[in-house]
């Protein structure tokens, strides 16, 4: 059985007004040929879960530009003018989370907990409207776990059953969303036969992932 | 020697060998600079390095090695990389001995905010939330006029700045060995 599949074929599975979890941190890290599909497809009435979107026209921030994005959650858009001029103008809702909750929330939903207790928070705006409990002295705020749809990962490299390890700091979310999402799509910037990556190497073992997107054929 | 040169340097005495060390985007970058390579400070950055430094000569970044603004770094040698979830381990966890960060306003209580004026500058917390909230210290590095930040609406109405954390500053300027 192969998982490989192209990436407009992919793209097609995704219908409009879906939840995405998109990793990368101000692009690094972020599925760009995905990116791209979505922008030609005009997928549209999105939710994205993402830690930032990077800057206009660059990753999820092409995106934003298209306006494909109707609800953002996530931890900062400040190096995105665009996004907070949607946001402002009313058409983008935005969620804003601290990003090591974001993480955490994530990590819940892929790991099967109910939430997460954190301190950060605990006495700003973050705090409104949410359970906080005290532990040992110590107040906590009560996170509640994220999942979504669809989680969009990029790899350094991926094994032909979707092992996957990713580069340096193009890591970030990445392992994290594709424990968190119903259908988990792997574009991988090198693909390699079963056995180049050593167990030990695997980041995101192949179970995890559903659809690894094909590698374009390119001349010369 | 201008302010934010002068700013960074004193932060810089700060920090003491062994120190893992966060530094928050603008004046506090600088501070790295200020630090000789054989100090024993480690530098994390956020998205999922500690041992950062800077790119040697230009041609030499790589696409998969950026700081937390996505500019390109190099690491050291015996420099980690990991997700953010660990990331942020490290910094709540109270493995981070010093975050350095700018801000828009301090209070008299010490207290930082540096991540949103309602209606007016909306760039969301990132990870300084967690920083503050987790960092063993909290070192605020800022000019006494951070680039004219609009605190009033148009009818004159003072915004105040969404505070970051409820924590105040530390004041403890040795270092353990």
């Amino acid at each position: 059985m192969t998982k490989t599949i192209r990436v407009a074929n992919a793209v097609e599975a995704i219908p409009p007004g879906s939840t995405l979890m998109i990793g990368g941190f101000m692009g690094v890290g972020s599925p760009i040929r995905l990116i791209d599909e979505l922008v030609r497809q005009g997928k549209n009435d999105l939710t994205i879960i993402a830690n930032d979107t990077a800057r206009p026209g660059v990753a999820i921030g092409k995106l934003i530009v298209a306006r494909l994005v109707r609800r953002m959650i996530t931890s900062h858009i400040g190096t995105n003018p665009e996004t907070q001029r949607q946001m402002l103008a009313g058409g983008l809702e935005v969620e804003l989370v601290p990003q090591g909750t974001l993480a955490e929330r994530i990590r819940a939903g892929g790991h099967g907990l109910g939430g997460v207790l954190t301190p950060t928070g605990v006495g700003t705006t973050v705090e409104q409207g949410k359970r906080t409990l005290e532990i040992d002295g110590r107040i906590f705020l009560l996170e509640k776990p994220l999942r979504a749809e669809f989680a969009l990962v990029n790899a350094r490299r991926a094994d032909h059953i979707g092992n996957l390890a990713y580069a340096m700091t193009a890591r970030n979310f990445n392992p994290l969303i594709a424990m968190a999402a119903d259908v988990v799509f792997a574009e991988s910037q090198e693909i390699v036969p079963v056995g180049v990556l050593a167990p030990d190497d695997v980041m995101t073992p192949a179970v995890l992932v559903d659809f690894l997107i094909a590698r374009e054929r390119r001349n010369g | 020697m201008d302010d934010k040169t002068l700013i960074a340097r004193r932060v810089a005495l700060e920090l003491c060998p062994g120190n893992l060390v966060n530094l928050g985007i603008g004046l506090p970058t600088l501070v790295a600079a200020m630090v000789p390579r054989d100090a024993g400070i480690f530098f994390q950055s956020e998205n999922g390095i500690i041992g950062m430094q800077a790119v040697a000569e230009e041609g030499l970044e790589a696409d998969d090695l950026t700081d937390a603004g996505g500019n390109p770094i190099s690491a050291l040698p015996g420099s980690a990389t990991f997700d953010s979830a660990m990331s942020f381990g490290f910094i709540r966890g109270g493995h981070l001995d010093v975050t350095v960060l700018g801000g828009l306003q301090v209070d008299r209580l010490g207290r930082l905010a540096n991540w949103m004026v309602p209606g007016v500058l909306v760039p969301g917390m990132g990870g300084a939330m967690d920083l503050v909230t987790g960092a063993r210290r909290v070192i605020v590095a800022m000019t006494h006029t951070a680039r004219g930040v609009r605190t009033e609406d148009r009818r004159g109405v003072y915004l105040a700045p969404h505070v970051t954390a409820s924590r105040g500053s530390d004041r403890d300027g040795t270092c353990r060995h």
